[in-house]
């Protein structure tokens, strides 16, 4: 059985165990073991990288260096954690200087960076090790007839140099995993850009605009829900289009799904132990297509 | 290509300053093509946030400008620019150095602190409540495991980490 380190991050056990619930019972069912480790902070991402780099390159290796303890590799659910951990992981093993100074910084708190483990998103983690076609012969319930819209959100893909998960102009990924599951991979309108969520708190207007633009996008292209891979983005879009409601004309009813959901129902999970509460746009629409 | 504001002082070695800074490495390298401009979403709907223009003022030392506006806020982080400039000037990072040096220098945007705050008080961004603790119970999930919250300390006490105070508004 693979065994993997989950870094939860601080967003997802906060405000959405539907992330963590289904991306739990669907690895599961895959054969792929999680461990939970003790003494993981927070991953140190954007907004901490925005008030002292050094700070949040030290952070992430620490928490990488608790990993390489128990030797294990790291999994991220959220995109956040996964750039943040995969750019200090990167930058750290090809550059000796930094990793020496960086290391100096840990010694204070006896840890080690020693760069012997790797850090993978989710949706490596399922490409990789369990494959397109293991995935497919796997489904129980398949997704037929739903058309998603894939959105990779920016910190799955970008900075590609570090991050190393896919094309950052044209992955593909994503798509695939959709349509392992039986549902139509829909194609839309400026699918690769940003949803706007690291805007919320300073700049709320530019935030929702962004996602605006998404969810207008996707619903043109006759999609039956957006999926995600990040908690910010599920955020931006979902209580998002709550927000949409108050500003602007127009019906914002697109549900926001993390794909580990999708993934979850296909293996034959009932979506009403996945905490289906915590959409603010319902899932009825989805629901009705599958069941 | 244009000149700054007239009045905008300009700081002798801001540049080698940002260049100095972690992420502003590749400042230098950036010749005003405009490629970040054309990939940037933000700057698609505003004339207050232009990549290109914010690299231009920080090679011409531009500091109390650049610091004590709000453009360097405004970067949504998508990494578009970075990905595509043709001289891989890391734009992304170079505006997380200006900000590391506005934040420094006093300028904290509200949301900042409470990040910075956070961090330093849990270990965490975003506070896990007794309220989520028990849900966690109930929905099945196991308990969350402690952050080790003495060693965060002590990395942040070793790079200077602190609580970043918010400015009182004038």
């Amino acid at each position: 059985m693979t065994s993997y380190a989950l870094f939860l991050g601080c967003t997802i056990p906060a405000r959405q165990p539907n992330y963590e619930l289904s991306a739990r019972k669907a690895l599961t069912k895959l054969g792929v073991d999680l461990v939970d480790l003790a003494n993981m902070s927070c991953c140190c991402p954007p907004p901490i990288q925005s008030i002292d780099m050094v700070t949040s390159l030290a952070v992430a290796a620490n928490n990488i260096s608790i990993a390489e303890a128990a030797d294990l590799d790291i999994l991220t659910l959220c995109s956040g954690c996964f750039e943040s951990l995969a750019m200090a992981n990167t930058l750290l093993r090809e550059d000796n200087k930094l990793k020496t100074k960086i290391n100096d910084i840990l010694s204070k708190a006896g840890n080690e960076f020693r760069g012997s483990i790797q850090v993978k998103h989710f949706v490596q983690v399922l490409k990789e090790d369990i494959g397109f076609e293991r995935l497919k012969q796997s489904v129980i319930k398949p997704l037929n007839n739903l058309k998603v819209a894939a959105f990779y959100g920016c910190h799955a893909l970008r900075p590609s140099n570090l991050l190393k998960l896919d094309d950052p102009e044209r992955p593909s990924i994503l798509e695939n995993l959709i349509e392992a599951l039986g549902a139509e991979n829909v194609v839309y309108r400026n699918k690769l850009k940003c949803c706007g969520g690291l805007l919320r708190g300073s700049s709320d207007e530019l935030a929702l605009d962004l996602a605006r633009e998404k969810v207008l996008n996707a619903t043109k292209a006759g999609a039956d829900c957006i999926s995600t891979l990040c908690p910010f983005c599920f955020v931006a879009l979902d209580i998002g289009q709550v927000q949409m409601k108050r500003k602007f004309e127009g019906t914002y009813d697109m549900p926001i799904i993390h794909y580990s959901e999708l993934l979850a129902m296909a293996l034959g999970v009932d979506p009403k132990s996945l905490s289906p509460e915590i959409h603010r746009i319902k899932l009825d629409k989805v629901l009705s297509k599958i069941m | 290509m244009e000149q700054v504001n007239s009045g905008t002082t300009l700081t002798q070695d801001f540049s080698i300053k940002v260049s100095d800074h972690m992420g502003g490495e590749t400042l230098k390298h950036c010749y005003q093509c405009g490629t970040c401009v054309s990939s940037c979403p933000v700057a698609k709907l505003t004339s207050s946030f232009n990549p290109r223009e914010l690299i231009k003022l920080a090679l011409m030392g531009a500091e109390e400008e650049i610091i004590s506006g709000e453009s360097i806020w405004l970067c949504c982080s998508c990494y578009n620019c970075q990905e595509r400039c043709p001289q891989k000037v890391e734009i992304a990072d170079v505006f997380y150095a200006l900000r590391n040096i506005a934040l420094k220098k006093g300028y904290i945007p509200s949301v900042y602190s409470k990040f910075s705050t956070a961090l330093f008080d849990e270990g965490r961004v975003v506070t896990i409540s007794r309220f989520v603790e028990n849900k966690r119970v109930t929905l099945g999930l196991p308990s969350l495991k402690e952050v080790g919250l003495d060693n965060l300390r002590k990395i942040l006490q070793a790079t200077g980490f602190v609580r970043l105070e918010e400015k009182e508004e004038e």
